[in-house]
């Protein structure tokens, strides 16, 4: 679902944000995306959701090429940024309902797929409220529903359940894991919770300073009788504890 | 591409309509310039050269700010959130240029009543064409807005935006014709692409369509037109915006 190899991107000034990635998702696993502040995991997502260039490097992502064919490959990914993308004086219902058109979608389908997805991720009755008037876990909901209208293959989700409350994370992770069981959707996504990563991902990439440290299960990961949080800690100097902290 | 411009067009529209008191605000300030300053002007020139002015500078000052809206979106993340969707780039700048040119219309036609109200008189073949003209000005210094907004330092687009439009609406002449002025400052309006605009507004005002001054007028505002355009595609184009 996704072939990446050599990725790199140097921003202007120098700093080099992701050094030669290789790696690949399998259609239908759920990957987790784990490294410390900077490490590198929003550019690698930015650059494989056509948002950044490459320096270098080429990708496969949902069937397309990243570098050749950016609008097929958006017709077919879902993603949620880190800071989210809701406006703040405008209405969600009318807002997702644009999101759905944009995505090819007719009037009276992205009619159904807005008031679906708003009842998937429990913001039925919201559609006349104006971003700016949510709390923050709702408007992280808000994020998610604008990469769903689609149905998309593939989702990216830049720490999706930061700021949220521990039934909307449960939450959550529920429909993440139902997506995948009735869609088939393959998600990638990045986190700081140690026990999201345990209990949602099929596997895990350990990225740090821009370059992959690590790959395997969480119980491969585990091997030898260490805890998750010890193996990010022997792959990065860092804790990950430390890192939910931040 | 035509689908997705119309979507966010429309979506544009709905979203300036809501800002209720900015458009009232918007449509209030020109008139000021007519009713206070018109007069003045009256006992020196006619309504016929003040009115198109008038409209220039409207026409500057609204649209050359325009990339204001986009750093709003830029901020809050839903740029990037329309940029993940399949919409075609030049709809994404196209959207939200129609919009302003819907605005500079109503703007416009709002000026132009008012003015007859005072004593304008004007073809309205000669008024029709002034507008088309001036749509095409004021679209293209929206998508020229969105690129420097998308490309500038959001915290400095708008004291240089702001700035760099008020020598733009002096050379044009848009108080007084720029016969008035001294040599070497008459020859630096040259350089301004919206002296060329006012002038061709002037004269189809006036009803003489098809002199020297109004093809010079066309030419340039349909060379800005490519420019512009070519250049806000460019930018939104870019994976970086
Ligand atoms: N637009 C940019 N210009 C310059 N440097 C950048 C830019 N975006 C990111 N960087 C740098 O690239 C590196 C990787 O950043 P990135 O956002 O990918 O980290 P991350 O792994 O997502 O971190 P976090 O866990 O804090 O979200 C950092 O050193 C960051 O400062
Ligand atoms: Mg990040």
């Amino acid at each position: 679902m996704i072939n990446a190899t050599g990725l790199s991107k140097t921003f202007k000034g120098g700093d080099v944000a992701v050094k030669n990635v290789t790696m690949s998702v399998r259609p239908g696993e759920i990957v987790g995306f784990l490294g410390p502040n900077g490490a590198g995991k929003t550019t690698t997502m930015r650059m494989l959701t056509t948002l950044l260039r490459p320096t270098s490097g080429t990708a496969t992502v949902a069937g397309h090429d990243l570098l050749g064919d950016p609008a097929r490959v958006r017709r077919h990914i879902g993603y949620v940024s880190q800071s989210g993308g809701v406006s703040p004086s405008v209405p969600l219902g009318e807002e997702l309902h644009l999101q759905a058109m944009l995505y090819g979608l007719s009037r009276a389908e992205a009619s159904a797929r807005t008031a679906e997805v708003l009842a998937m991720l429990d913001l039925t009755g919201m559609e006349s409220r104006p971003g700016g008037t949510l709390s923050g876990g709702q408007r992280r909901r808000v994020d998610i529903a604008f990469a769903l209208p689609h149905r998309p293959a593939l989702l990216f989700l830049d720490e999706p359940t930061t700021g949220l409350d521990p039934q909307s994370r449960a939450n959550l992770w529920d429909h993440i894991r139902r997506l995948r069981a009735e869609d088939g959707v393959t998600v990638f996504l990045t986190t700081h919770y140690l026990d999201e990563a345990d209990a949602l991902c099929d596997r895990l990439l350990i990225i740090d300073h821009g370059e992959i440290v690590a790959t395997g299960s969480p119980a491969e990961l585990k091997a030898g009788g260490r805890t998750l949080d010890q193996a990010f800690l022997d792959l990065t100097g860092r804790s990950l504890r430390e890192e939910a902290a931040l | 591409m035509v689908r997705d411009t119309w979507l966010l067009f429309r979506h544009n529209l709905r979203a300036t309509l809501r800002q209720k008191a900015g458009l009232i605000f918007g449509a209030i300030q020109p008139l000021f310039f007519l009713v206070l300053f018109g007069p003045i002007f009256a006992t020196i020139g006619s309504w016929e050269t003040l009115v198109p002015g008038l409209i220039i500078q409207l026409g500057l000052m609204s649209t050359g700010m325009a990339g204001f809206g986009v750093v709003f979106e830029k901020r809050s993340g839903a740029l990037e959130r329309l940029r993940v969707t399949p919409a075609s780039r030049l709809a994404l700048l196209l959207g939200r240029v129609l919009t302003n040119a819907v605005q500079l219309i109503l703007q416009v036609v709002l000026l132009v009543a008012v003015g007859y109200a005072l004593g304008l008189r004007a073809p309205v073949a000669g008024l029709l064409a002034g507008l088309a003209l001036v749509v095409v000005l004021g679209a293209s210094l929206a998508a020229l807005s969105y690129a420097i907004a998308l490309t500038m330092n959001e915290q400095l687009f708008a004291p240089v935006m702001g700035t760099a439009v008020i020598p733009l609406v002096l050379l044009s002449g848009a108080f007084l014709p720029m016969s008035m002025a001294p040599g070497w400052l008459d020859a630096l309006s040259y350089v301004s692409p919206f002296r060329h605009v006012l002038e061709a507004l002037r004269e189809l005002f006036g009803g003489h369509y098809f002199t020297g001054t109004v093809v010079a007028g066309v030419a340039v505002t349909v060379v800005f037109a490519v420019i512009s355009l070519t250049v806000g595609t460019r930018v939104f184009n870019r994976a970086s915006a």
